[in-house]
């Protein structure tokens, strides 16, 4: 048996499967609502939405797969989408080409800064997080209430979260494809890959190994700034403008797509191919409910049910007796 | 004698692996029976079936008379039957009274009575034989040692009819394996009926009445100790012939100070627990570490490992001075130091992953260019080692802590192979392990010194040091105390520096 | 004898340092309040320090079994608006009233728990989904904010007492001596706390796993449900607001790490939690009675939120054996 098929048939296929049987029966329903529900254009339309929650999921895949979590993801999206229009704004021309990369590199900086406190002040993630989630929050409040910078998106950033060039193709979801084959192949075929899932498992036997668990760690903090600042700018352009509070609905469907997807909240177990359809469940889970034309407070208690059903139904844990 | 507990036709699957298959088993009250086999044998199983933690899944248990089902740990308690595990049944953050008295603990005014619950611990403490531990200490802050009589003390407290012991003194100081052993034939005396697993010949041969041997997951025989020699049980054991333990040893030769020291300690001292260490290791050598348990030859391991920080004192490899950070560093080729952990479930092993996973992770640098793996090399890699180590697998996608104890270590030692390295630390290589196995991983290390590395090998086991190692440093309250090779490396030379006599002394005891 | 306060010390040391904290931040708020040590301060300090504190005991019961509840904000809200219809009307309905929201709030910790105990999922994803059920049965019941309360009973209790003390710190007491002791001495507290501690030894020593994790989640949600109740007779009213949810479940898990509890569990008591939470109250307090501006002020309770959770790590910097750092 090659190298491949013996990973892959370790890679725990179960729960990738039972969430794209989940979607299907989604999809089912949703069209007994609506004719044009599996239309290729609604469908396209919901894999566009899907892109953005489908990049923070990925960071947020691999810190859960390190046995943490990321609850700075609400505050590092706003940071990316505020400060990639405010760069516009700031430096004009060269402001407008460098939006993007500068957006996404304020991310990366507070996901270096979790990492830090993470991998080497051995702060819980939980807390950590937490706290620079805080802290963004403040950054943000000074930055937009003391020095009002531009808050309207680049034309770029907009072309990106709401054009189609490749074959009619959104290309804010070809990001995704980018970003998700990059993850992909990072989990699958690196070094740093098989130490994510080394650390995830048992990070004392992975540094008894003599691998820098620490930096591994900081990596994927710095990947998941990255990832939820990076969604923050395709946000602000899909919507032409960045606003506080726009990384709020992001944090439980990012959490929710991952687990749904098989990937175990301890950590050191999941297959990023589960975390792309975790994602587009969710995704179709809200579509659905906005189609149904439920009010809100229906909305947010079916959400939650069908989430635990569906973990009920092939996401539990072992007994003590096994 | 009437049996007071009978295991009758007992089979455990788990998965497609048999673990009990229509078993047998019967212990009398004022007998201490021992229970014999290679690991996978499935004297584990069997005793978590004797003591509720698992369920067979077919077969009856017959206590006094009564056939029993204990659906869960505290029937079989309630039942009379306490149980001390390899793992300790101890929680780390709770005082030793918590911990002793944490089912059906004293009560007042339906709340936990904690004068009361500290006299029973006391008391318990006491017939155990270990007065000096204080009941509102956190179990986590005691030594292995401590842990582990606190863990009699705890079944004891229970008032047991049936005492089952598994591994429980591998853990334990001399001094604390003396105390077990008085108090277990006292409590035998008193009229106990006591189940004792252990892989170390001379204890069953101290301590057992009767003698069970599984292979296999089946009963293979019963006898009354002493009416079998040693040899013949191993051979029941693993059912095949075993000629020598140990694999033989060179003569000492005289041009091995010509070679360079693959390692030179002068000096290293490390914060309290290492004081002046000076030991040198030649290529082609295997340099035992001896002495009481937590004596510092661990934190001396670890030291040689880069893990630990603010080491004094001079490190030479090859001729060259080295400080050493990180494990990451005393990996490296230029380095070539490998570390074999004492406990393979926590610091050797990832468990979930997979064998292949496991095998090749310490040396995925050699196996990767720019930081993407070569399945190809990495499989083949592996392959090579589970024939060199003969590591009995199903497949090499299935995760490491499926097999069994004897084929992780060896997944353990194959992982650091892989780098080829120079000098080799083992320590307690061969706990818990299979007589088997430990044959394999000895004559693994004769070979592997005979290579070229220099090995030490930290073990409990006075028998290993003397079959195994060309020379002993005999380690005291974190300094070298003795040096014994040769015709002075005996069990009672070994014994006596471990408690820092001399010789003299040791004849006067 | 003379060595048991020392181990008393060292178990407790994190809620000692809380307390501390907690002295040493609001002495620092008295003096510089143009008021000063007054009923008026003291008392309204208290109407809103008490709610976390409360919330922050909630929280302490599943972290101390190594779980989690990420719910705990959502009960909190849920019981403010079911009390906001209750806890109206005569005496007796009003008493009733309270009863209800009590049930309620056992009831979704309940259901918390026996998901996690029954339906083996983890305590976070279990709780935040359980979170957005409660927060939609709150909206429920109050889509816009809005409700009474029976006055007499919530000016008694955001009010003071003779010799300035607030009731509601009284009532905090009442709920730390007839709920937390109580548990924390009984065989199901320390069950959590072994649990916690290590949860393979806890089975093999026979502790009832499931029933301490329903008991421990249970009161939880009640605790919660206190802490909603209290909220009500603050505000007078009954909103259902996502954002005060979810602000009170972060800050009650920040406030038992300022309170010495480890997230790992095993250790920590609820105690510190409420130290931790008044800790939390007090600085924002500080912060606006420095005369901080107010566009300063969410980033300065970030950095000192930050700063707060990572004063433990400092004695993890001088660790001689790195492998210490892993557990």
């Amino acid at each position: 048996m090659t190298a491949l098929a013996l990973r892959l048939k370790r890679s725990g296929h179960i729960p990738v499967l039972a969430a794209a049987g989940c979607t299907v029966v989604l999809l089912l329903v949703g069209s007994m609502y609506s004719q044009n529900f599996l239309s290729a254009d609604y469908l396209l339309l919901q894999l566009q939405i899907a892109s953005f929650l489908g990049i923070i999921a990925t960071g947020a895949m691999l810190v859960i797969l390190l046995g943490g979590i990321d609850l700075s993801v609400p505050w590092l999206v706003t940071v990316g989408g505020v400060m990639s229009a405010a760069a516009a704004g700031w430096w004009g021309a060269t402001g407008e080409a460098v939006a993007i990369p500068f957006g996404i590199a304020c991310g990366a900086l507070l996901g270096a800064v979790n990492g830090f406190g993470v991998a080497y002040l051995r702060v819980p993630s939980m807390i950590f997080t937490l706290g620079i989630n805080a802290v963004a929050q403040g950054l943000i409040v000074v930055q937009t209430g003391g020095f009002a910078p531009q808050d309207r998106s680049t034309p770029a950033m907009h072309l990106i979260a709401t054009g189609r060039s490749l074959l009619g193709i959104p290309n804010a979801l070809l990001v995704w494809a980018v970003v998700g084959g990059a993850t992909l192949f990072l989990l699958h075929r690196t070094t740093l890959g098989r130490s994510i899932y080394a650390v995830g498992n048992r990070e004392r036997a992975a540094y008894l190994s003599g691998v820098d668990t620490r930096r591994v760690v900081l990596m994927c903090f710095v990947i998941a700034g990255a990832c939820s600042a990076a969604a923050g700018v395709l946000l602000t352009g899909y919507s032409t403008k960045a606003y506080q509070a726009m990384g709020d609905a992001y944090l439980l469907p990012a959490i929710a797509a991952v687990v749904l997807g098989g990937t175990n909240i301890l950590g050191g177990r999941g297959s990023y191919l589960g975390t792309v359809v975790g994602v587009i469940l969710i995704t179709l889970l809200q579509s659905i409910l906005s189609v149904m034309q439920i009010p809100e407070m229906g909305r947010q208690i079916i959400y939650g049910i069908v989430i635990i059903t569906m973990l009920l139904v092939y996401g539990r844990g072992r007994r003590h007796s096994d | 004698m009437e049996p007071i507990l009978e295991l009758i036709d007992i089979s455990k699957r788990y998965g497609g692996v048999r673990a009990l298959e229509r078993a047998r088993f019967a212990c009398a009250p004022g007998r201490i029976h021992a229970l014999l086999g290679e690991n996978g044998a499935g004297k584990s199983t069997l005793i978590k079936i004797m003591s509720g933690v698992v369920q067979p899944d077919e077969g009856r248990i017959v206590l006094e008379g009564r056939e029993r089902r204990f659906a869960h740990p505290q029937d079989a308690v309630s039942a009379g039957i306490a149980c001390i595990f390899q793992e300790l049944s101890l929680m780390p953050d709770l005082s030793v009274a918590d911990n002793i008295c944490i089912t059906n603990p004293p009560r007042k005014y339906g709340l936990i009575d904690r004068k009361e619950q500290r006299r029973i611990a006391e008391a318990a403490l006491a017939r155990a034989g270990a007065e000096d531990i204080h009941p509102l200490a956190p179990v986590g802050s005691l030594s292995l040692s401590r842990r582990q009589m606190v863990e009699i003390a705890k079944a004891l407290s229970r008032n047991p009819k049936i005492l089952i012991l598994d591994e429980a003194t591998s853990a334990l100081t001399a001094a604390d394996v003396q105390r077990v052993y008085t108090l277990l034939k006292r409590l035998r005396d008193e009229g106990m009926a006591i189940v004792y697993i252990s892989h170390r010949m001379n204890e069953i041969a101290e301590l057992a009445d009767d003698c069970s041997v599984f292979r296999n997951g089946q009963h293979v025989a019963t006898f009354a100790a002493g009416t079998q020699s040693d040899a013949q049980t191993v051979e029941m054991m693993i059912g095949r012939d075993i000629e020598h333990a140990f694999p033989p040893k060179p003569p000492v030769q005289s041009g091995l100070d010509a070679k360079a020291p693959a390692l030179e300690a002068r000096g290293l001292s490390w914060q309290g627990r290492l004081h002046d260490i000076d030991l040198t290791a030649r290529p082609g050598e295997i340099v035992g570490l001896g002495g009481l348990d937590g004596q510092g030859q661990r934190e001396f391991f670890l030291a040689l490992f880069g893990v630990l920080r603010g080491v004094g004192g001079e490190l030479k490899l090859e001729g060259r001075p080295v400080q050493l950070h990180s494990p990451k560093q005393a990996k490296r080729d230029d380095i070539g130091i490998a570390l074999v952990p004492e406990d393979r479930k926590t610091d050797g092993l990832m468990l979930p992953m997979s064998v292949l996973d496991n095998l090749s992770f310490a040396a995925l640098d050699r196996l990767s260019r720019a930081g993407i793996v070569a399945s190809g090399a990495e499989l083949r890699a592996a392959q090579d080692m589970v024939k060199r180590l003969s590591i009995k697998a199903p497949d090499l996608s299935v995760p490491v802590g499926t097999l069994s104890g004897g084929n992780q270590q060896k997944v353990v030692i194959a992982k650091w192979l892989m780098n080829a390295p120079r000098i080799i630390l083992l320590n307690d290589p061969t706990r818990g392990i299979d007589v088997g196995t430990k044959q394999e991983i000895y004559a693994l290390l004769r070979r592997l010194a005979e290579d070229g590395a220099a090995v030490l090998l930290y073990s409990t086991d006075y028998a290993e040091l003397i079959g195994c190692c060309d020379r002993v440093a005999v380690f005291f309250d974190g300094r070298i105390v003795r040096w014994l090779a040769g015709d002075e490396l005996t069990e009672r030379a070994l014994v006596a520096s471990a408690l820092n006599l001399t010789t003299t002394e040791a004849a006067a005891a | 004898m003379n060595d048991d306060w020392k181990f008393h010390l060292r178990e407790h040391k994190g809620a000692y340092a809380a307390a501390a904290m907690f002295v040493v931040i609001f002495a620092l708020y008295i003096l510089n309040h143009q008021a000063g040590w007054t009923a008026p301060v003291i008392t309204t300090a208290a109407n809103k320090g008490v709610l976390l504190a409360i919330v922050a005991m909630a929280q302490t019961l599943p972290v101390l079994t190594a779980g989690i509840d990420l719910s705990v904000g959502m009960v909190f809200v849920l019981a403010n608006c079911v009390a906001s219809h209750l806890v109206v009307g005569t005496p007796l309905q009003a008493a009733f009233g309270v009863v209800a929201v009590l049930a309620v709030g056992a009831l979704c910790g309940w259901i918390n728990g026996a998901i996690i105990v029954y339906g083996r999922l983890q305590p976070i994803i279990t709780t935040l989904a359980t979170g957005t059920v409660y927060y939609g049965i709150s909206l429920g019941l109050r889509p816009v904010p809005g409700g009474d309360v029976h006055a007499g009973l919530a000016d008694a209790l955001t009010g003071s007492l003779p010799g300035g003390i607030p009731a509601m710190g009284v009532v905090l007491v009442g709920v730390v001596l007839l709920v937390w002791v109580p548990y924390r001495r009984s065989v199901s507290g320390r069950a959590a706390l072994a649990i916690g501690s290590s949860e393979a030894a806890a089975y093999m020593s026979g502790v009832n796993i499931g029933r301490t994790k329903l008991i421990a989640y249970t009161l939880a949600g009640l605790l919660a449900a206190i802490g909603g109740l209290l909220l009500t007779f603050v505000t007078y009213s009954g909103e259902a607001s996502s954002t005060i949810g979810g602000v009170y479940t972060l800050n009650s898990i920040a406030a038992v790490v300022i309170g010495g509890t480890s997230l790992a569990g095993g250790a920590g008591t609820a105690i510190g939690s409420v130290f931790g939470a008044l800790v939390l109250r007090t600085i924002g307090d500080l912060l606006f009675v420095f005369d901080l501006e107010p566009l300063w002020q969410p980033l300065f309770q970030g950095f000192i939120l930050l700063a707060a959770v990572s004063l433990g790590s400092l004695q993890l910097l001088k660790v001689s054996n790195r492998l210490d750092l892993f557990k």
